[in-house]
């Protein structure tokens, strides 16, 4: 029997083409020849074959977002930590896992996508065009003050950048990030695809890295580090719990600017993180409408009161899961404020105060109830408006 | 069983400290790396969404509960993760398969219960054959994906992934001999 210029050892080499059905017309005769005197190799190509047909397309599950706190407090229900994450850090885990894995249940070209970044600027929106990349550098940038306030690295620096003080400004941070990383869309959109997705899982991974480590931090220096100051720029400092809450709604609201960029569906915080965001919101409330009286946005109130003493106050009622009720002081920031002053009632849902909160719904389109003083809602509304940036 | 030789064993071991000193970030970070394997594997064995959920749980209190039940120098972690996800799913559907004959208060001829064991096996050997592919070395796995989903012949997978005619065939050749272990025990017993 003339093999040709087939021998024994090539035709061995063909089997896992074979089995595929990946070989030329020529050499699946020759193959299928060899095998009716040669045991060894048919044994092997019945094996091979059979192998074929457990292959199947990955089915590319998408876990439910829900599994991840369901499966650890399973978990944490049988062993208790013996360091556990603390519950001022425990929506900046939660929140920034739900956006990593929005990150990896996304298709390729969505990385390209443009996202728009929304804020509210004084007395109107102000937006800004950048990519998923340059979202995602964003939240790395800023991530990097309490970073920075726990003795962490500076992402600004990872490529060496040059010496003097670290950058404490939100904005300032951006803008040198993206300069740094080349992630405005403008710059994407001129990337190969390949380049393009080599770029976000950079900046993906920096983020993420930087996420754990400040989880990590949290974990061990838990109630030594949770009153240290953050300095959040000229003339701003926010107490280190206060920082990881402002950092978990930054991450939700800038996952949802991604989800909106790319058509998916992405869902609230759970209501015990929710409800730790809004508070943080609430407290900031006073001093942002004292910021605008100060710029001259607002009116100045009837009367300022000395800190501690009962004013004026307007009621806030968060609905649904996560709200509740808090009692605003009109007068001054450090006034206290109660039910007894209450002057003005506004009901909203939660979600709603948060679209405001992040400059994402204009406080004079908000659907919320309202009743008593119009002046005074309308400027707490703004004053929480105003509590977006960049 | 091969385990291929790029895991991060390092990350592996500090995990398992990291465990054990009941550190609850490691197990977020755990669960964030290898959730997705875990949950694959039950979900591919049970058909069932909330069942793949329940297994996914187990496995990951398990290690949190006995993070010494895991010994980085024996296998990579996610390997580890695997075997015990496939296990517990297996023994899920045996026990589901058993409770419905109950409940519907049949005996099964031995015919029967063969033929249910066989389905089992069948179940269980897809879901090994899923995971070979997964973790076998990204070159079999391109030449693979290649040759079968997008049905090119041996020469243009060679092309397509810059390599010679003959690393092409070892590489489809390979990579099925790897997938054949699927329908056996990992210590090499026919399933």
């Amino acid at each position: 029997m003339s093999m040709g210029p087939y021998d024994h050892a090539l035709l061995q080499s063909l089997l896992g083409a074979w089995a595929l059905a990946a070989c030329s017309p020529e050499e699946t005769a020759a193959v299928e020849a060899h095998l009716t005197d040669c045991g060894t190799c048919a044994e092997e190509a019945l094996r091979l074959r059979d192998a074929v047909t457990m292959l199947h397309p990955q089915e590319g599950l998408d876990l439910a977002p829900t599994l991840r706190a369901r499966v650890l407090d399973f978990a944490r229900l049988r062993r208790r930590p013996q360091v556990p994450v603390p519950g001022w850090a425990a929506a900046y885990d939660a929140e920034t896992a739900r956006l990593d894995a929005l990150l990896e249940d996304m298709g390729e070209s969505e990385w390209a996508a443009p996202v728009t970044l929304t804020w509210y600027d004084g007395d109107a929106t102000a937006t800004r065009e950048t990519s998923v990349a340059g979202v995602i550098g964003h939240l790395v940038a800023v991530d990097g003050l309490p970073a920075l306030a726990l003795g962490l690295p500076d992402p600004l620096r990872l490529g060496g950048g040059p010496p003097g003080a670290p950058l404490t400004s939100p904005v300032e941070r951006t803008e040198a990030i993206w300069k740094q990383a080349g992630s405005e869309h403008r710059v994407q959109q001129a990337l190969t695809p390949e380049m393009r997705r080599r770029h976000a899982g950079t900046v993906r991974g920096v983020w993420r890295d930087q996420n754990y480590q400040l989880i990590r931090r949290a974990s061990y220096g838990a109630a030594t580090v949770a009153d240290l100051n953050v300095p959040y720029g000229p003339g701003l400092a926010l107490p280190m719990r206060d920082a990881y809450a402002d950092r978990a709604f930054e991450t939700w609201v800038h996952a949802s600017d991604i989800a909106d960029a790319v058509a998916y569906p992405y869902d609230d915080p759970e209501p015990r993180h929710l409800h730790r965001l809004i508070d943080l919101a609430v407290r900031l409330l006073p001093g942002a409408l004292a910021d605008r009286r100060r710029a001259g946005r607002a009116d100045p109130p009837a009367e300022l009161l000395p800190a501690g003493e009962e004013g004026r106050s307007l009621h806030l009622e968060i609905e649904g899961e996560g709200g509740g009720d808090w009692f605003i002081p009109l007068d001054s920031p450090a006034a206290a404020a109660s039910r007894k002053g209450e002057v003005a009632h506004v009901a909203l849902e939660a979600a709603e105060f948060c679209r405001i909160a992040a400059g994402h719904r204009a406080p004079e389109e908000a659907a919320a109830g309202s009743d008593g003083d119009r002046r005074a809602v309308r400027e707490v509304l703004y004053a929480a408006a105003s509590l977006s940036r960049l | 069983m091969t385990h291929p030789q790029d895991v991060p064993q390092r990350w592996d071991r500090k995990m398992q400290q990291r465990l054990a000193r009941g550190e609850a970030a490691a197990l977020g970070e755990l669960y964030d790396r290898h959730a997705s394997l875990v949950y694959g594997l039950a979900h591919r064995v049970l058909g069932d969404e909330e069942a793949a959920d329940q297994i996914t749980a187990d496995v990951f209190a398990y290690l949190w509960q006995h993070p010494d039940a895991y010994d980085p120098r024996t296998e990579p972690l996610r390997a580890w993760l695997a075997r015990i996800a496939h296990k517990r799913a297996v023994r899920r559907l045996r026990w589901d398969e058993i409770n419905d004959q109950k409940e519907r208060g049949v005996t099964p001829t031995p015919q029967q219960e063969a033929a249910s064991e066989e389905r089992i096996q069948a179940l269980a050997a897809d879901a090994r054959a899923d995971y070979i592919v997964q973790s076998m070395p990204a070159p079999l796995r391109a030449a693979l994906e290649l040759a079968y989903f997008r049905r090119r012949d041996y020469r243009q997978t060679a092309v397509e992934l810059g390599i010679t005619e003959a690393e092409a065939r070892r590489r489809l050749r390979l990579g099925l001999q790897l997938l054949s272990t699927a329908g056996r025990m990992p210590d090499g017993r026919p399933a």
